[in-house]
C-alpha cells in the first residue's frame, strides 16, 4: 500500500501569508506614527476639535444652517483628504526615500501588500474620524440612526480605496516629504471646491459635471444618502433611485478604483530618483 | 536549458529604457554550497545583473533560473527561499534594531527567531538601540541579518562588506564561510579582490556587461603572467640572458620589467646574469600574478572580449 504523505510544516501554523505579511507592515507603521506625537495628536484630535467647531459655528448664510448629517460628512471628507490622502502621500514618499521601500520589494511582500500596510493605520485613524462624525451627528445634533448602513458603509470603504490609491500615484510626482504639500494640491483643492462640501448647485453647468464624476463629490452624496435618506440639497432617496443615483455614483467610485489602480502601478515610484 | 545549477544564467542581457546596455550576454551557473563572485569595477554590470538574477527586474534577453524556477515571474515561490542583500537599502529610522527585524520576520514564510538572526551578525548587544544610532558597519550587519532572517538557501550579496572596517569585514567573512559550510550558495558582487580571493570557489570578471574571465580564483589568475622588476643598472650593461620562453621586457628609462609565465625560471636566469657580470639589481621585484593583476589587466586591456566560458 502507497500512502502519498504531506510534507510536514516546519513552523508554527501563523495567519495565511498575505494577511501576516500586511500585517505586520501595518503594526511597524503604526509604531512609528506612534513615536510622532504631534502626528498622532492631529490624528485622533481633529475630528474631536472638528465636533466642537463644527457644533458651536455652523455655517452661516447658505440655503441652511448645517443640517443634520453635515457633521459626520464633513469630518469624513476632510479624514479621507488628509489623514489619508495627504499622510499616505508623505509616508510613502519618505519611506521611499529612506530606502525602506526598495528593501521590502527585495523580500516575499507583493507590491500591494506593501501599499496596503503603510496605509492600514492611516486607513484606521480615517475610520476612526467617520465614527466620531457619525456619533457626534447622532447625540450632538439629532441626526438620528443611519437610514441605509450598507450604503454609508460601501461610500467609506470605496473613498478610502480611492484616495490610498490616488496617494500611491501621487507619489510620482512628489520628490520630497516637503514636496507633498505642494503636490497634494491639485487633488485637495478641487475635492475640496467641487467635492460636495459646498452646495454644486450654485457652480456653472460644466463644473457641475465635472463635479458629478469626482470621487469626493460622489461619497459625499452617498454618505448623505445613507446616513439621511435625502441628498444635501433636499433630493431624496427615492428621486435618486428613480433616476439610477445611487448606480452611477457607486459607477464613478468604481471608475475611480480602477483608474486609480491602473495609475499606481504605473506611475508608482518605489525608490529615490538617481 | 540543461538546469544544472541553483542559479543557471544564460546568455543574459539587460537594457534600461534609455537604450543604454548594462549587461550584454552572460552566462554562468553556481552549484549547491557554492560561492561565485562577480568581480568588476563600478558600472561593469555587476548590480545591474544581480537584479535580474534577484527577480527584482526583468531581463530583456537570455535566461535566469533560481532553484530551477523563473526568479521573477515565480517570485512566490522563489523568494522564501532567497535572502537578498541590497547594495542600498534603508530602515524607518525611528524603529529599533528589534522591531526592524521583527516587522521583517513577520514578512517571512519560516524565520529564525529574531534574536537568533541578531546574533549570527554580532548585533545581540544593540537589540534595543534605534537603527538611527547605528554605525555604517552596523547597518550593513542589520542588513545581513535581515537576509538571513528567512534561513535562505541561496543568499545575494551587494558589495556586502562596503564600508566596514577590517575587523568587521573578518567577521562577514568568518560567518559567509559558516553558511557556506551548512550548504548555502551564495552569489556575491565585490569589487574588492582580497574579498573574492578569500571568500570565492569561483568568480567571473565583469567588465563593461560582458563576464571577461571566469574560473576559480586560481584559474583567472593562472592565466596571468607574473611580474618581475628591478632598476636598470648605471654604466654599461651587459646584455639580457637568454630567456624562458614567452618572457616580456619592458624597459622604462628608471626601471626594467618582465613578464613571465614561468617565474621561477626567469628570475634564476636572471640572477644568475647579474651575478656572473657583478650586477646590483636594485629594487629587485618578483612577485607571481595576483587577482589583482588580473582585475587590472582587464579593466586596462579595454577589450570586450568575453571568455570562452561565457560564450558557451
Amino acid at each position: 500500500m502507497t500512502t502519498r504523505t504531506r510534507p510536514e510544516a516546519s513552523t508554527v501554523r501563523r495567519p495565511r501569508g498575505s494577511v501576516r505579511r500586511v500585517g505586520a507592515l501595518a503594526r511597524a507603521e503604526a509604531l512609528l506614527l506612534r513615536r510622532n506625537p504631534i502626528a498622532l495628536l492631529n490624528a485622533l484630535g481633529t475630528p474631536l476639535v472638528g465636533v466642537v467647531l463644527l457644533n458651536a459655528f455652523p455655517p452661516q448664510g447658505d440655503a441652511a444652517p448645517l443640517p443634520s448629517a453635515g457633521i459626520a460628512v464633513t469630518l469624513t471628507a476632510f479624514a479621507l483628504l488628509f489623514t489619508l490622502y495627504y499622510n499616505l502621500v508623505t509616508t510613502l514618499v519618505a519611506r521611499r526615500e529612506e530606502l525602506v521601500l526598495k528593501r521590502l520589494r527585495s523580500g516575499e511582500s507583493s507590491d500591494g501588500e506593501i501599499l496596503l500596510g503603510a496605509a492600514a493605520p492611516a486607513v484606521a485613524i480615517t475610520w476612526w474620524q467617520f465614527s466620531v462624525g457619525v456619533v457626534a451627528g447622532m447625540v450632538l445634533v439629532g441626526m438620528g440612526v443611519p437610514v441605509n448602513p450598507i450604503l454609508v458603509v460601501a461610500a467609506v470603504v470605496l473613498g478610502t480605496v480611492v484616495f490610498v490609491l490616488l496617494a500611491a500615484a501621487s507619489t510620482a510626482m512628489t520628490r520630497s516629504v516637503e514636496m507633498a504639500q505642494l503636490s497634494t494640491l491639485p487633488v485637495v483643492v478641487i475635492s475640496m471646491v467641487l467635492g460636495g462640501l459646498f452646495p454644486v448647485g450654485m457652480l456653472p453647468g460644466p463644473v457641475q459635471w465635472v463635479a458629478q464624476v469626482l470621487p469626493l463629490t460622489r461619497v459625499v452624496d452617498l454618505l448623505w444618502l445613507g446616513l439621511t435618506g435625502a441628498t444635501r440639497d433636499g433630493t431624496t432617496a427615492g428621486e435618486w433611485a428613480a433616476t439610477g443615483g445611487i448606480p452611477a455614483a457607486l459607477l464613478v467610485l468604481a471608475a475611480w478604483v480602477v483608474a486609480g489602480a491602473l495609475a499606481s502601478r504605473r506611475f508608482m515610484r518605489w525608490e529615490p530618483r538617481t | 536549458m540543461e538546469s544544472t545549477g541553483v542559479i543557471d544564467v544564460g546568455s543574459l542581457h539587460r537594457r534600461y529604457r534609455g537604450g543604454f546596455e548594462a549587461v550584454r550576454g552572460v552566462s554562468f551557473s553556481v552549484r549547491r554550497g557554492e560561492l561565485f563572485a562577480l568581480l568588476g569595477t563600478n558600472g561593469a554590470g555587476k548590480t545591474s545583473l544581480l537584479e535580474v538574477v534577484e527577480g527584482l527586474a526583468p531581463a530583456s534577453s537570455g535566461t535566469v533560473r533560481v532553484l530551477g524556477r523563473d526568479p521573477l515571474r515565480e517570485r512566490r515561490v522563489v523568494r522564501p527561499r532567497i535572502g537578498i542583500v541590497l547594495q542600498d537599502s534603508g530602515f524607518p529610522s525611528d524603529l529599533t534594531v528589534t522591531e526592524m527585524a521583527r516587522m521583517w520576520a513577520g514578512t517571512l514564510t519560516a524565520p529564525r527567531p529574531v534574536g537568533e538572526a541578531l546574533d549570527m551578525v554580532d548585533l545581540g548587544h544593540r537589540a534595543r538601540v534605534g537603527v538611527r544610532q547605528l554605525s555604517g558597519g552596523e547597518r550593513r550587519r542589520l542588513d545581513l541579518a535581515l537576509a538571513l532572517l528567512g534561513r535562505p538557501e541561496v543568499l545575494f550579496l551587494d558589495e556586502p562588506t562596503s564600508g566596514l572596517d577590517a575587523e568587521c569585514r573578518q567577521g562577514v567573512w568568518r560567518l559567509i564561510r559558516e553558511l557556506l559550510d551548512t550548504g548555502t550558495t551564495v552569489l556575491l558582487t565585490t569589487h574588492h579582490l582580497e574579498e573574492a580571493e578569500e571568500l570565492a570557489d569561483r568568480l567571473t570578471i565583469m567588465h563593461r556587461g560582458l563576464s571577461v574571465r571566469t574560473g576559480t580564483p586560481a584559474q583567472v589568475v593562472g592565466a596571468q603572467a607574473a611580474r618581475i622588476s628591478f632598476t636598470w643598472p648605471t654604466g654599461p650593461v651587459p646584455m639580457l640572458p637568454v630567456l624562458p620562453d614567452g618572457v616580456t621586457v619592458e624597459r622604462t628609462p628608471r626601471e626594467v620589467v618582465l613578464r613571465t609565465g614561468d617565474l621561477q625560471g626567469t628570475v634564476s636566469a636572471l640572477l644568475e646574469w647579474a651575478n656572473s657580470h657583478n650586477l646590483q639589481l636594485h629594487q629587485f621585484n618578483a612577485r607571481s600574478a595576483s587577482l589583482q593583476e588580473a582585475f587590472l589587466a582587464v579593466a586596462e586591456s579595454g577589450d570586450d572580449q568575453r571568455d570562452e566560458e561565457s560564450v558557451a
